[in-house]
């Protein structure tokens, strides 16, 4: 009878693999269904891969410790609700939403700070692109030694990780806009300022939204992993690496389960305000 | 001198210059309470000057001078043995391999899915988007999870950290492939139609050196990222050997002067890794005929 879950699994797979085969051949004409083949076939292969999960999980009696099923993951998500939101709101409504609008922030007064330097950008540039590289997560031990235990010391974690891709693109974002375009503005007389908040910034919004997408997972990683090195007894970092220790993995793959939607979240509500804002960009209108 | 007014050297000093003030001044500021405290208790007045030397000289300091840093990374490199558990090169060792292990994975990988994307139109519109999908996901939270897990099964060592690494470096070496392997442009594919080539000639004589450059874009990325997943990885294990770990232990115990000389040997890998990976660019780029 465990066989019977293995190949209800690779079957139903198979199966979903071969009606994505077809959906990407079909030609409906309209938009409307082009635009729903697009959704569909990605949420397919999802679930697929989730029954793939749940038949092998069950079929070869994975024990609880190695993998949960899905189905254990979801039956702990509903029943522990009040403690994922707990560790959610420390986590990422205080540590993270601060981190990441003071580091984003910050950058972005920085880029337009030096901008009107060309000696601090050509010694500022190379260095945070340097940084950038950097294992900065590394700096979580001695934040949570400075600004104690509680969520001010993961935000001052996010605030570093999020400040040098921000300072970087806005840098470069500042040097996209073309030399005709500012010729014009010259012969309008516009002020520096006038360019800038006029020509510059728009012109650079693109390369802005890129560092905000960057940045909004560099946030939570840089949140939860600061959580390893102490913590109060709340947090998603601090969950994960209490309940890895009591071998509650259905707990942990719960706790990722809402990282991952939340990070998803993120990203997708960046994402919209990319679109909303950019819509004049050719990667936004798909020209 | 045209060099030192236009180029970066002398502003990229500069700033570094300033850096190294702003530490010390941030140093005497930061461990000045605690002389002053200390003062206090044995009932004694403190000179500045007095102050000024002990605040760069504590054992635990909240901020280490760096000459206390690089003091600590001589030590612990040029002056201990190698095989020495005390010595950072031999920590540096443990994190490189399974950086090095888990970037290698992950390349071969992200470059075998990439090529699986571009010719195949399902995977392409089922794959991609969850493969961006997954990098939303902090996935280095799992982390911890794949040590323990992987431990309890047996498997310990290098390849959990390993493991690690392959997951983050593989991410952008696919993304920058589908776009590299996709850079051809449609003149130059439909020339390899008229030759009547094969779909792996395609791949091999147009695609694959269309998408030189895209790779070793993207395996700069990657090999950074495989560094942090490495040093991350280290972190849950009870804290044994590796860069992780000494930055583990030195927050347990207050070491402060261990977690920056950690911090700055991390660092030294990183930078020597990414250029390490533009030196070989450089020459792939030059066999392939590109003049700079």
């Amino acid at each position: 009878m465990n066989q019977s879950y293995i190949i209800g699994a690779i079957v139903f797979w198979l199966g979903a693999w071969a009606a994505n085969e077809w959906l990407v051949r079909r030609q409906t004409g309209t938009r409307f269904g082009s635009r729903a083949i697009s959704l569909a076939v990605p949420l397919l292969f999802g679930i697929s891969l989730l029954v793939l999960w749940e038949g092998l999980v069950r079929g070869l009696d994975v024990p609880k410790v190695l993998l949960p099923a899905p189905s254990a993951i979801w039956d702990r998500l509903t029943s522990s609700l009040p403690t994922l939101w707990a560790d959610f709101r420390q986590t990422f409504l205080k540590a993270v939403l601060a981190g990441y609008v003071i580091g984003c922030g910050l950058g972005f007064v920085v880029a337009i700070a030096i901008d009107r330097s060309s000696f601090l950008k050509r010694g500022l540039l190379p260095l945070g692109n340097f940084v950038s590289a950097l294992p900065i997560i590394g700096v979580a031990p001695i934040m949570v030694m400075w600004f104690g235990f509680d969520w001010q010391s993961k935000a001052a974690v996010v605030i570093i990780m999020t400040f040098f891709p921000m300072l970087v693109n806005t840098a470069s974002g500042l040097a996209a806009s073309g030399h005709m375009e500012r010729d014009l503005m010259r012969t309008y007389a516009s002020s520096y300022w006038q360019t800038l908040a006029l020509l510059r910034l728009p012109a650079a919004a693109p390369f802005i939204f890129n560092a905000l997408k960057i940045n909004s997972t560099l946030a939570l990683i840089g949140a939860i992993v600061a959580e390893f090195f102490g913590t109060p007894i709340v947090g998603m970092g601090f969950r994960i690496s209490t309940e890895v220790g009591r071998m509650n993995v259905d707990m942990v793959w719960a706790e990722i389960a809402i990282a991952a939607l939340a990070g998803s979240a993120f990203y997708g509500a960046v994402a919209l305000a990319e679109r909303a804002t950019t819509f004049w960009h050719p990667s936004v209108r798909g020209g | 001198m045209r060099w030192l007014s236009e180029g970066k050297t002398l502003p990229v000093l500069t700033v570094v210059a300033a850096i190294v003030l702003a530490w010390y001044v941030g140093t005497f500021v930061l461990n000045a309470p605690f002389e002053r405290d200390q003062a206090t208790r044995a009932g004694t007045e403190i000179g500045f000057s007095q102050l000024l030397s002990r605040t760069m000289a504590q054992e635990r300091p909240v901020l280490p001078a760096p000459h206390q840093v690089i003091e600590e990374l001589w030590d612990t490199t040029v002056a201990k043995k190698i095989t020495s558990k005390r010595s950072l090169v031999f920590h540096a060792w443990i994190t490189l391999s399974a950086t090095l292990l888990g970037f290698a994975i992950g390349t071969v990988l992200g470059v075998a899915l990439a090529i699986g994307i571009v010719y195949n139109r399902a995977m392409d519109k089922s794959v991609m988007p969850w493969v961006i999908a997954s990098q939303t996901i902090p996935i280095l939270a799992i982390a911890p999870m794949i040590i323990v897990v992987l431990n309890s099964v047996g498997i310990s060592g290098l390849l959990p950290k390993a493991l690690i690494s392959t997951y983050l470096s593989f991410f952008p070496v696919v993304v920058g492939m589908v776009k590299g392997l996709r850079s051809p442009e449609a003149i130059q594919l439909d020339l390899m139609r008229t030759y009547n080539a094969s779909g792996s000639q395609t791949l091999w004589k147009l695609r694959w050196p269309a998408a030189a450059p895209y790779l070793f874009t993207s395996m700069k990325v990657a090999v950074a990222t495989a560094l942090v997943g490495a040093i991350v990885g280290e972190l849950p294990t009870g804290a044994v050997a590796g860069l992780g770990a000494r930055l583990l232990t030195g927050s347990y115990y207050g070491q402060t002067i261990q977690i920056w000389s950690a911090l700055f040997m991390a660092a030294a890998l990183a930078a020597v890794l990414v250029m390490l990976v533009g030196v070989g660019e450089r020459l792939v780029m030059s066999r392939m005929g590109e003049r700079p």
